[in-house]
Formats: structure tokens, sequence, C-alpha cells
């Protein structure tokens, strides 16, 4: 393995990444805003899900919300730092490592590697200051555990969670060769994606939005980080699935993008060498 | 005979219907400073991807150090040092961010990594400006990082294309004085593909490109001998109307442009003489030059290397 190469590749990715303060503005803000805005507009009108019976409070949108935005900031990271593929292809950074003695593997794991850290940092420091604004009164009560053992569990989930989307970002941007292209597919798939997951309104019961939401395998990913934020057990509802399930279909989503991706760049097209 | 370190045979690649590259075979010796010669669309730039690995060999069969570029692409890779056209740095990293990050794509690392880096720093005059972007730096400036780049992993192979493009003479002359400086003595071989005869005539040996193949392989020298003669310009009060009578006088056709009259001459000491016995009133200066490499393209393709290329300069 040329872990020498995807260390250096992940090191440069991060060290651009500081450099960029608007970036980390740009993940961070819009997520935090929407939590704040639409957990304060939507507080009366949220029906808690049939799982939040069991707790021994009442779930409020903002904590139902947390979860789905962790997972937007981890999107948003994941894009940001794929979309910089569409600019290294354009500059000619990309060209110098496609001729490198490096596996093309590698080229997707540094890659991949360096927007998970960017990822989990930043959706993990929402976490941890996320509740703590409710103390503060700065918004609705939140309980969610404070446990060092389900917080390391949350933040491997989240490793997974990020490098799933990093890979997703990867298999979009490589063919692209402009970022116009990425932000339309970011408005008419990835946000919808992100939409119809369980992050932003619990499914109905039954019709086409519950299937969707069945079969977008975002959903198993906000499912699970959800299930990590409580120290109980919650019960397996339809929208709720187990956290096996959870785990399965994230892990499983992560190996077949890592996969396509190596594909991806191993195939020697003309887009490789523009 | 000298070992070979590149060797293509009946090389041949096309994007779909079109054909970039047809039939081209030709070989290069170690330590060789080898030109790629042609206007745009001759197949050069295709042919500069084949040999840095970017694109895959189709036909024929492409060995650089002795590796077979299809089998063992890795290996060739380890040989490689690529300048590209369009820059491969990374503006928003320092010159040795670049230069590091580079080293150890290549399995540099530790004590070696610090040593070649101060040693390419210190060589390619970047010392003072490690710690600066490279997005601030100027474009001589750049070009040389480029290069101290693609020589960090110490390559056999140095493939450069249009390396100096968009330079100032000044710094043009800079960027080929450090490469020339790096690669005495060392065996490197360097391939540069350009459309600039002042490049083109530093090299050892050139291959020339028109329509993807083959037109003539030498060095320059060679490739100017090829033209019989030397050109003579003149340079008359009134061009158009001696035209003929130079023609005659000489006994060779005369391309009129301007006020200047340009004509092939085997004996130039005669013809002179009879020139100047008869035009010697109009005669305002006169010119004797060997045939340049731009000639010898014009002759064998009836095409102007210098019209395309200055398009894109």
């Amino acid at each position: 393995m040329h872990s020498g190469a995807i260390i250096a590749l992940t090191q440069r990715e991060l060290i651009r990444f500081l450099r960029q303060r608007t970036r980390i503005i740009g993940a961070v803000g819009q997520p935090v805003i929407f939590w704040l805005l639409f957990g304060a507009g939507l507080r009366t009108s949220f029906r808690p899900p049939s799982w939040a019976a069991g707790l021994t409070h009442e779930v409020t949108y903002q904590e139902y919300f947390l979860p789905g935005v962790a997972t937007l900031i981890v999107l948003f990271t994941a894009i940001f730092s794929t979309i910089s593929i569409i600019e290294d292809r354009r500059e000619g950074f990309l060209q110098g490592v496609l001729v490198a003695p490096v596996s093309r593997l590698a080229i997707v794991l540094s890659r991949i590697s360096a927007g998970t850290i960017l990822a989990i940092l930043q959706a993990g420091l929402f976490l941890l200051i996320g509740p703590m604004l409710s103390w503060i009164g700065a918004g609705a009560d939140i309980h969610v555990s404070w446990s060092l053992s389900r917080m390391l569990m949350a933040a491997v989930f989240l490793i997974l969670i990020a490098a799933e989307l990093t890979a997703l970002g990867f298999v979009i941007a490589w063919p692209m060769n402009s970022t116009q292209g990425f932000h339309a597919i970011m408005s008419i798939f990835l946000m919808p994606m992100w939409l119809v997951s369980g992050a932003f309104f619990p499914g109905g019961d039954s019709g086409w939005l519950f299937w969707l939401i069945r079969i977008n395998p975002l959903t198993y990913g906000v499912a699970g980080l959800r299930r990590l934020l409580y120290e109980q057990a919650l019960p397996v509802t339809p929208e709720l699935p187990s956290m096996l399930t959870c785990l399965s279909v994230t892990v499983f989503a992560t190996i077949v993008l890592i996969v396509i991706s190596a594909k991806l760049v191993s195939r020697a097209s003309a887009n490789n060498s523009a | 005979m000298p070992v070979t370190a590149i060797n293509a045979e009946s090389l041949s690649y096309s994007y779909g219907e079109r054909a970039a590259i047809r039939e081209l075979s030709f070989s290069i010796g170690e330590g060789c400073l080898f030109g790629l010669l042609g206007p745009n669309g001759s197949g050069k730039t295709t042919l500069f991807r084949l040999l840095s690995t970017l694109i895959p060999v189709q036909k024929g069969r492409l060995d650089i150090c002795g590796h077979d570029v299809s089998t063992k692409q890795e290996e060739v890779r380890k040989q490689l040092g690529v300048t590209f056209q369009s820059p491969a740095v990374d503006v928003r990293l320092t010159v040795r961010e670049n230069l590091s990050c580079h080293g150890r794509i290549y399995g540099l690392h530790g004590s070696v990594l610090r040593e070649r880096l101060a040693l390419m720093l210190e060589r390619f005059g970047l010392a003072d400006r490690a710690s600066t972007l490279v997005g601030q730096l100027s474009g001589g400036l750049k070009r040389r990082v480029e290069l101290a780049k693609g020589l960090m992993h110490s390559p056999r192979v140095l493939l450069l294309d249009e390396p100096t493009s968009g330079l100032d003479p000044r710094a043009r002359q800079d960027f080929w004085d450090l490469v020339l400086n790096h690669i005495r003595g060392s065996g490197t071989t360097v391939v540069v593909a350009t459309h600039l005869m002042s490049e083109a005539e530093l090299c050892d040996q050139l291959l020339l490109l028109d329509q993807g193949q083959k037109v003539a392989e030498g060095s320059p020298v060679e490739l100017q001998g090829r033209l019989a003669g030397e050109r003579l310009t003149l340079r008359m009060r009134d061009a158009a109307a001696v035209q003929t009578a130079v023609e005659k006088a000489v006994n060779s056709s005369v391309i009129v442009s301007g006020n200047q009259l340009s004509v092939r001459v085997n004996d130039p000491a005669t013809q002179i003489t009879i020139l100047l016995n008869q035009f010697r009133n109009e005669i305002l200066g006169l010119e004797l030059t060997r045939p340049s490499l731009d000639d010898v393209f014009l002759e064998l393709t009836g095409r102007s290397l210098l019209v395309s290329g200055d398009a894109h300069a």
C-alpha cells in the first residue's frame, strides 16, 4: 500500500482547507442556521414519531433535527472536498498525481480520508456544542447521552457516514468537468436525498414517501446516528431501523462507492488526461 | 552502442474515429535531449500523453527504460518526471510543501526527503522562496518550481510539454540553463514537446511530426543539411519590379514578400557577385542564412511551423 502517498495527499487537502476559511463557514454555518431557525419555527407544530414514545422526556423538533444537521454538515464537507477534484483537474495538479507511481485506490483513499477527517471534526464539534446551546437558552431542551462510550460509538459511526458521503461525492465529481455541474447535482439529487433520509422530518407511515425513505441509504446513516445519541435502546419502527441494519447498509454502501471510485480513476479515459 | 531509454514501435492512437498518431516508430538513446517538433494538431500532445502514461497504448508498443508501458505501468511511472504545459503545482501550497508532497508521493521520506528537498531548493534558486505560496510567485519562478518538482525524485526520463510557453525570453533562457545544467553528465533523458525553433535547436535529436506521422528524424544540423544550399534574402527598393530579372540571374525561383526577395542559392559567392553586379542600385541589404528548421518543415510538409505555432504561443 502507498501509505506515504496517501498521507501526503491527505495532508495537502487539510492544508488547503485551513487556508480557505470560507469553506469552514460554508460547511458548518448553513446547517447550524437551519437548525436554529427550523428548530424555533417548527417547535409547536412538530409531532414526535412513534419511537420516541418510550423516552422519559418529550422530543422537541430541535432534538429530532440534531443528527440530521450533523449529517448535513458531513454532506456539505464531503461535497466541498470532492468539488476540489474538479478544480485540481482544471488547475493541473491531478495530472501530476495520475502519472505518479501510486495505485489508483490510494488516490481515492487519500481524498476520502481528507474529506472524512474534515467532516467528523466539524460535525463532531457541532454535536458537542449544539446541545449546550439549550443550556444557555438559545434552543429548546435537548436530552442526549453524554456518556463517553456513546460518544465514541457515535464518532465511529460518523466516520462511516463521512466516508460514505465523501465516496459518493467522489463518484459524482470525478467524471465532471465543471463545478456548475456539481452544483446542479447537489440541488436535484444530494439535497433531496438528505431531505428524505429522516433527517428533516419523520417519514409517513405509508405511501411513496415512505418507500423513498426506505430505499435511501442515507436513511440508515441518520437513523444509526440517532440511536447512538440516546443512552437507552430505541424501539425498531418502520422509520427507525435496527442498529445492525443501519451499520450493515452504511458499511456496504461505503465499500461499493469506494470500489466504483477506484474503477473510475483506473479507467484511462480522455477525461483523465484533460 | 548507446542504451535505449525510450523505444516506440508502430505506435498508433485515435480518439474515436480520428487518428491522432499513426504507425509511429522511433528510438531515444539514454542521456539524449530529444525534441518532438510539430504544429498544433500534429499529434505531439497525444504522443506526450502516451509517454507520460496518462493514456493507454492502443496499438503498437512503447518501452520506457526497458519496461513495456502497457504491462509495467508502475515501473515506468517511477522512472518518469513530467512537466505538463498546464502547471501541476498547487498554488495554495508553499514551494516547500509542493516539493515535499511530490517527493512523498514518489516514496521519498525521512532524511532522504529532507536532503533532496534542500538540494532542489538550492539548485533551482528557490531557497529564499521556500515558504512562499506558489500562487504568489512570478511565472518564471512557478515554472522553476514545476521543474524542481519534476526532478525531485531523480527520474531517469524527464518529459517536458511546451515548458516555456507563456514565459518571456529571459525566463525562457533561465529555464533552459537550469535544465541543461541539471542534466549535464547525469544521464537523464529529456523529451521536450515544442513548436519553438529556439528550443528545437537546443536538442540533440528531433522528431518532426505532422498529422500524426513522422516527417523526419535527426539532429538539427542533419535536418537543416537536408535542404541544399542557403537562403539569400534581399531587401530591395522595389522587389516586385525586379523579381523576374533576379530569377533569371540566379536561375532559381524567387519568393516576394513586401520589399524582400527570398531565394535558395547553391553557390552563394558567385550568385551574390552576379546579383551585386546587376542590381547594385536596387539592393538595400542582403542576408545569407542557413536553412532554419521551419524551412525544413515547410519543404517536407508544405506547412509552416510558425503560423500555427505562433497563434498558440
